[in-house]
């Protein structure tokens, strides 16, 4: 069973953003957003061919200033926000705006297969998420399952969540909680958990997870020296709700209950430099993703503790009875925890890796060098976890 | 259901239904008509009858199914049967009905006769019933009658009956009192008559009674007079004894078993006396005499007592065979267990102390006094018990020394803390690692020795137990070498890897140093110190047991791992000490509205510091190690290559508007003859290794964070004079200065691609800065 090879892409610019088009479920396609401080920033809209393995790329130039972090709203293909820098006058501030991108390139690029530089197209801004009072923007994060009429953002110590109003031309601070305590606290990365009616977010600051009830915008947990250093990302499994993931500067990838937030239920340590970034896959949650400065990519199956600790339960009719049989046997081997694969295709840190929206085998991670790589779960496994 | 009636009772089954005529038609049609009752009482059709399988019961033609449907049937005869078949099955049914209606007539006749006989029978009972109920009552009345009579007659009686249960007890009172005061003249009869045997069961039954009412003068006296009679007694069956037993056997075969009764009976006061003066020494336990002192005691009194019992029974009573051998070695064997009961018991509050050559006397003289019985008692298995005492105390013994061990290893290790974190008297240095290292080894093989030698004593030729096969054997092997020598190694190496286990942010209380010397201490017992341990227990103890035993190797390879672990946690540490310093450096200053430079920043004069404290401690217990050829004159070599050529090579392109791809084509292209550098990785056993893991944990940490950051152009000649500096003072660690030009190289790299306006430095300027300081 020969693994297809990854299919490398490669930016001009540094990047750090990456995000899949979450409102896509049909082609795979992902949002790549670059650094450059001499030059415009541009979006790449990534699409996937995953017939001809081939990648198909439109080009859109984000003027606003340098990407830190990108975000696809889970209802409208055409919405993104963006976390950027605005630089003036000596002064580098991070702000945060809704964006739209031209109608023609949201459901991908199928018809002229042109040479991109010569047509960017531009971003055409929505609103801007006004933090003139909050400070610099870490991340945004939309309401998953929502309409899309919800987001987060964090900014230093604040948590602020908008409501996007008339067609997302405008958006109105809805309520707000900032982190009190001494020291300069500053969120670093935060993700909205699409359990409990989407009325949880969790944040990470320093060595510190916090969880959020949105609608009272209050504390509900905290973890404290989550990781021995700064804690850089963190994941909610999609189909667990107490539990989550989180990575960071110890080199660790933790995993947690967050009804018992004394010890970590699994604690992973593979990687030999800071962990950026972790991700659960969206349906088989055993599947954990992680991009490490140690410029790799490592995919973990975390059998033990996902909603499938004893293999896939078989209830397709179509298998026959022999089949059915098989597997059962086959899922009663004991499953371990275990690195599955290390991808080595990076040549620089890794800052961003992301699940596809469309094709749960498959993902993208992206290095400082502007490198995009696009892998697949390693086919054994996949029938493994499939049958 | 009214359907499936109708349908068993209405006349006629169908046409198909019996072709084979009337006479074979009847019990077949009985047995539908049973299969109809059950199934209307809800019994299953199946177990009624073996019924075959018969038509599909919900079929609506069927004229015996239950879902019987007159108007389908009809329907369906009158559409699918021809005329003649009409007539046929009409006359057909008719037929039936017939047949049934008479069947059912003969029914009702027959039945009627039973039931005007049945009813006649009844009547016929009602009458006799009645008759008896009469009787009934007059005996009731009766009965009342004499239950009354009965109990008048016991009350009358009553108080008479209690008088005379009373004169019964007197009686049996004054005819005890009679036994007990013609006692002593009994007792005199019948020593004189030589019935010994009665005697001694007189004495027997009186004896608790005397000993009851021995405050009452009467009885007082009676006891006084039987103990004289009864020591007069058992001199007198001394004597005879004494005389041998050739004449004791044959005058009095009846009384035998009296007598040995008796004879043990003295012999267990005596012992239980030994016994119990045993248990007073026990008693409180500080002012108990040393355990030497007791084992003396006890082998003389007790083992001596039971020696000299056992002889003379056996002397006494060779002729009884092997019931009274048994007999002997019950009650051995139920004084023995007590006796060792109370051994134990001492042995027990001796575990604690200290003094192992007085235990192994003491147990030494224990053993030995159990010898001498022991031949003589050999069924009741007193050596082999003893044995097994001492085996246990030897074993205890054993834990006891490893946690005596495991207790001084903790102890030097918290002297090496304290010694750590004492405050360094000004000018002069406290007690160098090296020093420590030296301590903490020599206090532990000298502990390590000391045990080895206390429990040597345990297999000293002149011990009598030592050639026991446990002494020889499993002792050497699993206690001493496994047990105690190859399981405190063990212990110490968990020990030093917990501090490993505990996480950066809780282990801050471990102090660097203590790693890094738990580190050498483990590797050193790699070497050579866990093969000369281990050489010295065989030597000492001849292992003659074949079980198997860990080998050197394995130990070692435990070792190693410790060392390693502990090393990779060192460099962690002192890793993540540096590089929070200079996260803290880079993240908190504004590096767009800095100044142009004039200064090294202090931050990285302390790196330079810390990192020089670091290379100064592991260089007190690390040998140099290897690093890669280089000219004396390294660092302005590097220095030129790294500020002029490369350095503009890397960056003169990106502020060429022309080209935006070339920065990436450039690195990427370098990146591909460059090797990957992993970061945390494990670490060599010596210094420069060790140096080089902590300086790239701190500059991929620094590059890490520049690229966070936005730079003007003087903060980028900052990172530019800051990178200088670290590059000229930290070559001189690393095993590879290739290595430390290349995360640098980096660092400025990145600081120029985050930097809007990127004017380097003048490279002569950077030297110039840096020179000064």
């Amino acid at each position: 069973m020969e693994d297809d090879a990854p299919v490398i892409y490669g930016l001009e610019f540094q990047a750090r953003a990456l995000t899949p088009q979450t409102a896509e479920t049909d082609a795979i396609r992902f949002l790549v957003g670059t650094q450059s401080l001499k030059y415009d920033n541009q979006i790449h809209i990534i699409d996937f061919d995953d017939e001809n393995n081939m990648i198909n790329k439109k080009v859109l130039l984000h003027q606003a200033g340098e990407i830190w972090h990108i975000s696809a709203s889970p209802a409208d293909r055409g919405v993104l926000a963006t976390c950027y820098n605005r630089t003036s006058d000596s002064k580098v501030l991070t702000c945060a705006a809704v964006w739209r991108m031209p109608k023609e390139l949201e459901s991908g690029s199928h018809e002229s297969p042109d040479d991109s530089s010569s047509t960017a197209q531009t971003l055409e801004l929505l609103c801007h998420l006004d933090n003139t009072a909050h400070g610099n923007m870490a991340c945004v994060v939309w309401e998953p399952m929502g309409d899309g009429k919800r987001i987060i953002s964090l900014a230093d110590n604040h948590i602020l969540l908008w409501d996007l109003q008339e067609s997302s031309s405008q958006a109105v601070l809805a309520s707000s909680a900032s982190l009190e305590g001494k020291g300069q606290l500053r969120f670093t990365s935060g993700r909205w958990s699409p359990h409990h009616n989407c009325t949880q977010v969790a944040t990470a600051s320093d060595t510190t997870l916090r969880g959020w009830d949105t609608r009272s915008m209050s504390q509900i947990y905290c973890i404290e020296n989550a990781h021995g250093q700064l804690v850089r990302d963190l994941d909610f499994n999609p189909n667990k709700q107490y539990y989550l993931a989180s990575c960071g500067d110890d080199c660790k990838v933790k995993f947690w209950d967050t009804r018992n937030v004394t010890e970590p239920v699994k604690t992973l340590e593979e990687h030999s430099h800071w962990v950026w970034n972790v991700r659960y896959n969206h349906s088989h949650d055993q599947l954990v993703l992680t991009g490490s400065s140690d410029s790799r990519v490592m995919l973990s199956n975390m059998v033990s503790i996902s909603s499938e600790p004893f293999g896939h339960l078989v209830d397709d009719d179509d298998i026959s009875d022999q089949e059915d049989h098989r597997s059962e046997e086959k899922s009663k081997e004991p499953l371990q925890d275990n690195v599955i694969a290390t991808y080595e295709e990076h040549e620089d840190s890794v800052y961003a890796v992301d699940w596809s929206s469309a094709d749960p085998w498959l993902f993208a991670s992206l290095s400082y060098d502007g490198r995009l790589v696009i892998n697949r779960v390693p086919r054994a496994l996949k029938y493994h976890i499939l049958l | 259901m009214a359907a499936a009636a109708t349908a068993g009772s209405s006349p006629g089954s169908g046409p198909g239904d019996s072709p084979e005529g009337p006479e074979a038609e009847a019990p077949e049609r009985r047995r539908k008509a049973h299969g109809m009752l059950k199934l209307y009482y809800g019994l299953s059709e199946g177990e009624a009858a073996g019924r075959p399988a018969g038509p599909d019961p919900l079929d609506p033609t069927d004229l015996n199914g239950a879902h019987f449907d007159p108007e389908v049937y009809l329907d369906k005869l009158r559409r699918e049967c021809p005329l003649a078949q009409l007539m046929d099955s009409e006359t057909d049914m008719v037929r039936q009905i017939r047949a049934l209606d008479s069947d059912m007539q003969t029914l009702v006749y027959e039945n009627y006769n039973k039931f005007i006989s049945a009813t006649d029978t009844i009547r016929k009972m009602k009458n006799d019933f009645r008759k008896m109920e009469d009787e009934m009552d007059r005996l009731a009345t009766n009965m009342a009658v004499i239950t009354d009579f009965s109990a008048r007659i016991s009350a009358t009686l009553q108080d008479r009956h209690e008088r005379i249960t009373k004169l019964a007890g007197v009686h049996a009172l004054l005819r005890k009192l009679q036994f007990l005061f013609e006692l002593p003249s009994r007792l005199t009869k019948c020593v004189e008559l030589g019935a010994y045997g009665q005697a001694v069961r007189y004495q027997g039954r009186a004896q608790a009674v005397l000993q009851q009412y021995q405050h009452l003068p009467s009885f007082r006296a009676i006891q006084d007079d039987c103990q004289v009679i009864t020591a007069r007694l058992a001199q007198q069956l001394r004597q005879r004894f004494r005389c041998g037993p050739s004449s004791l056997t044959p005058a009095l075969p009846p009384a035998e078993c009296v007598e040995l009764l008796l004879f043990l009976a003295h012999a267990r006061g005596r012992l239980e006396e030994e016994l119990r003066s045993l248990e007073a020494e026990l008693g409180p336990s500080p002012p108990a005499p040393d355990v030497l002192e007791f084992t003396d005691h006890g082998g003389s009194g007790f083992v001596g007592g039971l020696c000299q019992v056992a002889a003379a029974y056996q002397e006494l009573f060779a002729a009884q065979g092997p019931a009274g051998a048994e007999k002997l070695a019950a009650f051995t064997r139920e004084l023995g267990s007590r006796y060792f009961a109370l051994v134990e018991r001492r042995l027990a509050q001796e575990q604690g102390g200290g003094d192992n050559s007085l235990l192994v006397r003491a147990l030494d003289r224990f053993h030995r006094r159990l010898r001498a019985p022991g031949a003589l008692l050999a069924a009741a298995g007193l050596t082999d018990a003893a044995t097994e005492i001492v085996e246990r105390v030897a074993r205890e013994r054993l834990g006891h020394h490893l946690q005596g061990l495991r207790a001084a290893f903790l102890g030097c290790l918290t002297d090496v803390r304290q010694a750590l974190a004492a405050p360094r008297v000004a000018g002069k240095e406290g007690p160098g690692l090296a020093e420590l290292l030296a301590n903490v080894a020599s206090s532990i093989l000298s502990h390590i020795k000391a045990s080895l030698a206390a429990v040597h004593l345990f297999t000293a030729k002149e011990v009598s137990f030592s050639n026991k096969p446990y002494f020889r054997g499993e002792f050497c092997s699993q206690g001493v070498r496994e047990g105690l020598i190859v399981g405190f190694i063990r212990s110490m190496c968990q020990t030093a890897q917990s501090f490993c286990d505990s996480p950066g942010e809780k282990g801050g209380a471990t102090p660097p140093a203590l790693l890094l010397l738990l580190s050498r201490l483990c590797l050193d017992y790699e070497t050579a110190t866990i093969s000369y341990i281990l050489t010295l227990t065989d030597e000492q103890f001849l292992v003659q047991d074949q079980s198997p035993v860990t080998p050197v190797s394995t130990l070692c390879a435990e070792a190693r791992e410790t060392a390693r672990r502990l090393l990779t946690h060192y460099v962690k540490v002192q890793g993540l000490v540096i590089s929070q310093m200079l996260r803290k450096s880079v993240e908190t200053r504004d590096w767009l509205s800095t100044l142009e430079p004039r200064n090294v920043r202090a931050v990285m004069k302390r790196v330079v510091e810390d990192t020089t404290a670091i290379d100064v401690q592991v260089g007190l217990l690390y040998e140099e190690g290897v690093r890669k050829a280089q000219s004396s004159d390294s660092s302005k070599r590097t220095f030129s290559v790294y500020s002029s050529s490369r350095q503009q090579g890397r960056y003169a392109p990106s502020y060429t508007p022309s080209a935006p791809m070339d920065t990436n084509l450039l690195s990427n292209i370098q990146k591909l003859f460059s090797e990957r550098i992993d970061v945390f990785s494990p670490v060599e056993f010596n210094k420069v290794s060790v140096l080089t893991g902590i300086i790239k944990i701190s500059l991929k940490t620094l590059l890490e964070c520049v690229r966070l950051r936005t730079f003007g152009r003087f903060g980028l000649q900052q990172v530019q004079v800051d990178c200088h500096f670290l590059q000229l003072y930290l070559w001189r660690f690393v095993a590879d200065e290739e290595l430390v030009h290349l995360l640098l190289d980096e660092v400025v790299a990145s600081a120029a691609l985050r930097c809007p306006d990127p004017v380097p430095m003048e490279p002569s300027v950077v030297e110039v800065i840096c020179e000064r300081g």
